[in-house]
């Protein structure tokens, strides 16, 4: 076992599920495991044990780069206050679903 | 499927013996419920007991049918005693703890897959339907069970130690696994079981293996005191372990929830 997992809790790991042929695998959770293969039993267990996959991916959690709580305003507002980026200024034309 | 008396008979006690393997084991790992190391495993041993508890449901049920008397599962898994019961001695034998869990589970999963694959050849379709079900059901036991084994035997020193007691203790519960008796023999002449001699060295080659992976060994003394487990021999542990089973339906059969 590694150094980075002696912890009290194993590592955590993120869990993806694919429903059906050809879904892309959404992710559902995590789970604590050891390693790749106690990661995939668990999950297997936690989130597929009543029919809802035929595919499972677990990621490290660690392996993982998230967006941090202060990036949301410089990432994510510019796109609200520029109202031309929405094509919401188009006519639709009649007779068009 | 017509069968004469002695073939019936025979056949009803094979599926006890198949039932009560299960049924007994499913209610030992359903004691780990709440108790288990983490959650994730919480949740799995769990999911085993349940398929195992489906398992012998099923064998239970086919049995009671056999015998045509009128009976259920139910029945059968409630109102029999002791000495009734015909599981393998090894699947009574308390949890102690994760390691001693882990290692009665592998030895059990190991047989359990040999004996199911003697049964989807079976001459009576209704038995070979049930073991093919179980059969996927049991590889994924394996894999849980064999993956524990080979990261406790061969992971720290304590997980280790814990592991060797465990098959040291429980190693004395193998010898009779594939013990073959008149009932055996009886279906093996019907084609309901196909010949079963080679399975034993299977077993051993197959938990050898792993126990040699592991990190692990075959105990150098072994004590072969379990034998008649099938003629309903058992350990002091099986006794305490039907109170506790089976005090609710007998306190108040037919209850309804």
């Amino acid at each position: 076992m590694s150094e980075k997992n002696r912890d009290s809790q194993w590592s955590l790991w993120e869990v993806f599920v694919q429903s059906e042929q050809g879904a892309p695998h959404v992710h559902v959770g995590s789970v604590h495991a050891p390693d790749s293969e106690i990661a995939l039993q668990n999950a297997r267990d936690v989130y597929s044990r009543r029919n809802e996959a035929i595919s499972l991916w677990v990621i490290p959690a660690y392996s993982i780069t998230a967006t941090t709580p202060s990036d949301r305003g410089p990432f994510f507002d510019p796109a609200s206050d520029k109202v031309y980026r929405h094509p919401q200024f188009y006519h639709v034309p009649k007779g068009l679903k | 499927m017509n069968l004469d008396k002695k073939v019936k008979s025979a056949l009803f006690e094979f599926l006890l013996r198949m039932g009560d393997d299960r049924l007994i084991l499913g209610h030992r790992l359903s004691e780990w419920c709440g108790h288990a190391p983490i959650i994730e495993e919480d949740i799995a041993l769990g999911n085993i007991a349940l398929d195992l508890i489906g398992q012998a449901s099923a064998f239970l049920s086919l049995a009671a049918e056999v015998d045509s008397k009128g009976k259920t599962d139910d029945d059968l898994a409630y109102f029999r005693d002791e000495t009734q019961f015909k599981n393998l001695q090894l699947l009574e034998q308390p949890n102690v703890n994760f390691a001693g869990t882990i290692v009665r589970q592998y030895f059990f999963d190991v047989y359990a897959n040999l004996i199911l694959e003697n049964l989807t050849n079976s001459s009576f379709k209704d038995l070979a339907g049930i073991a093919e079900k179980c059969l996927k059901e049991n590889k994924y036991h394996i894999r849980h069970s064999k993956q524990w084994l080979l990261r406790l035997g061969d992971g720290t020193e304590l997980s280790n130690e814990k592991s060797q007691n465990a098959v040291d203790k429980l190693w004395r519960f193998t010898n009779e696994l594939f013990e073959k008796d008149d009932v055996d023999k009886i279906l093996i002449e019907e084609k309901i079981i196909q010949e079963t001699d080679l399975l034993k060295n299977l077993w051993d080659d197959r938990v050898l293996l792993t126990l040699g992976k592991a990190q692990l060994n075959k105990p150098i003394e072994t004590h072969d005191f379990s034998h008649g487990s099938r003629k309903g021999f058992h350990s002091e542990h099986l006794g305490h372990l039907l109170a506790e089973m089976q005090i609710l339906a007998r306190s108040y059969p037919n209850a309804k929830w």
